[in-house]
């Protein structure tokens, strides 16, 4: 016989083969006994889907360039080896290697819960503030006086929604 | 308030008047929230934690439930408080060996508490005994909402709270509830229990979580999916798997009653007199033999009311919480005998069992 295939985490022969389909392709892992107990492959509670699912997402079929996030330098080896992202913005870095993953893990794939009203209402005023504010130095340096005049007293209003304390 | 005086007061799982449910023994949901732009905990640099952690912190003293808290920074936490902490189920194995610039939130009846610098910036959690996910959720639920008009979380419209492993994405949420399952275990159903829950999405853990053995027939039963449902569903949906296990579960006990009660009998008997005299128990023994006799209180072998003992007992014969007892660290034999003595005290005063009232003898 030829070689007996060996376990894609480590050398032993491997004796556990799992496939998969993911997005209609199929993907297959080989591991070895105590591979796939460390896995949790053989234990149907502790079934740790994510593991499988990104060891699957690694075959050739996602391109596996070497892209890094933008806001906290993670890349792709870093998820496969510690399994979580490395900041927020990952999420959109990384979406091309997370999206696929998630129809499997998730009951769905769009959010249906809570919405942090709040927090995105502070933020879109956050913004809109910042934008007045280089938009007031703007206008102060083309001496443009009646706009800047105007956008001073938007910031001042906004910035009074902002903190119902200092209205008084 | 310190974390040690914290440790010393009743709380929601030790304080006697608030046992409240034969088989689901406590309900708890956690959410899972992170900062917008900044590193999660697992890759974010020492100064980033520190920063991140008085930031939550400070947001977190100033809302209405933790108006009178303890909080500390797990490097400020002895190991034995941590044991302790990790037995109340207040905080996770994970946080305890975790690194600088990780802290912990509890309120003072001990049914709050925030972990900082987890798996994820914030890990809310709310407890509470008995059976009552849907008050656990309204508290949890106001909270968080707290939180969220002071703290600039991480959320995407399309995938909702970013969180540092994509399997809590979404909601973030972990409902899950301690169930006491002792008739299922002795008549060996519980792997096909174990098999159906899973198929309906929930997934079944040993009393500390990921990798803890199922000592005294306790089992953590919670939602996998975090993404593509709401809150209220997926707690609903739980709610409905867990009266479908207890049904089970009252069934297991209907039929061990009608086939062997003597058997079931001599066990809970059996396990009385071991509580009363014994000189050595270890910590999973002494689970076993409480576990029995709280079947025992549910099949009126016992009076209903010595189930808060139980049920406090449960986690004061916990390794830590019987250290705490001692004036000096001990070997675990040594924690052994103290344990069983303290035992024997609780017991020596225990209502006497009464075989009777089930009409069996």
């Amino acid at each position: 016989m030829a070689s007996p295939l060996k376990c894609d985490l480590c050398t032993n022969p491997a004796t556990v083969h799992l496939t998969q389909i993911v997005n209609n392709k199929v993907h297959k892992v080989d591991l070895c006994e105590s591979c796939a107990q460390a896995k949790g492959v053989t234990d149907p509670s502790g079934f740790s889907l994510a593991d499988l699912l990104l060891k699957a997402s690694l075959n050739p079929e996602i391109p596996s360039s070497a892209v890094r996030c933008e806001q906290c330098g993670f890349t792709q080896n870093d998820f496969k080896k510690h399994g979580r992202f490395g900041c927020p913005q990952c999420y959109e870095t990384f979406s091309s290697l997370i999206e696929p993953m998630l129809d499997n893990m998730h009951k769905g794939t769009a959010h249906a819960g809570k919405v942090p009203e709040k927090a995105l209402e502070r933020k879109s005023l956050h913004d809109r503030i910042g934008e007045l504010e280089s938009n007031l130095e703007d206008a102060v340096k083309s001496e443009r006086y009646e706009d800047a005049a105007r956008f001073r007293d938007e910031i001042t209003q906004l910035k009074q929604a902002f903190e119902p304390k200092s209205a008084r | 308030m310190t974390i040690a005086s914290l440790l010393s007061s009743p709380s929601e799982l030790t304080d006697t008047a608030s046992s409240k449910s034969a088989i689901v023994l406590m309900t708890r949901i956690r959410l899972a929230r992170n900062l917008a732009g900044k590193s999660f905990p697992g890759w974010a640099r020492e100064a980033q934690r520190t920063e991140i952690l008085s930031v939550c912190r400070e947001a977190l003293l100033s809302t209405a439930p933790m108006k009178r808290s303890a909080n500390a920074a797990v490097s400020e936490l002895t190991d034995l408080e941590k044991q302790m902490l990790v037995e109340r189920h207040l905080i996770s194995r994970e946080l305890s060996g975790s690194s600088a610039g990780s802290g912990v939130v509890i309120n003072k009846d001990q049914t709050v508490s925030v972990m900082i610098n987890e798996e994820d910036h914030l890990r809310i959690q709310v407890l509470r005994a008995g059976f009552q996910l849907k008050k656990a959720w309204s508290v949890i639920n106001a909270l968080d909402s707290e939180l969220e008009s002071r703290l600039d979380y991480a959320y995407s419209p399309r995938l909702g709270y970013l969180t540092a492993c994509p399997t809590n994405l979404g909601t973030g949420l972990r409902a899950s509830a301690m169930m006491h399952l002792p008739a299922l275990v002795i008549a060996g159903q519980m792997e096909k229990v174990v098999r159906a829950v899973n198929q309906l999405g929930m997934v079944v853990r040993g009393l500390f979580g990921e990798g803890s053995d199922a000592s005294g027939s306790i089992f953590q039963i919670s939602n996998q999916t975090t993404l593509g449902e709401s809150e209220e569903a997926i707690i609903k949906r739980l709610g409905s798997v867990l009266e479908s296990i207890i049904e089970h579960e009252l069934n297991a006990r209907a039929k061990l009653l009608e086939a062997d009660a003597t058997k079931l009998f001599d066990k809970i008997g059996r396990a009385y007199g071991i509580l009363q005299n014994s000189h050595q128990l270890t910590s999973t023994e002494a689970m076993n033999l409480l576990s029995l006799l709280r079947l025992g209180i549910d099949l009126l072998v016992f009076p209903e009311d010595t189930r808060a003992t139980i049920d406090r007992l449960l986690i004061e014969a916990q390794p830590g919480h019987i250290q705490s007892t001692a004036k000096h660290d001990m070997e675990s034999n040594q924690r052994d005998i103290l344990r069983a003595a303290r035992l024997r005290t609780e017991f020596a005063t225990f209502a006497k069992p009464n075989f009777t009232i089930n009409g069996h003898n």
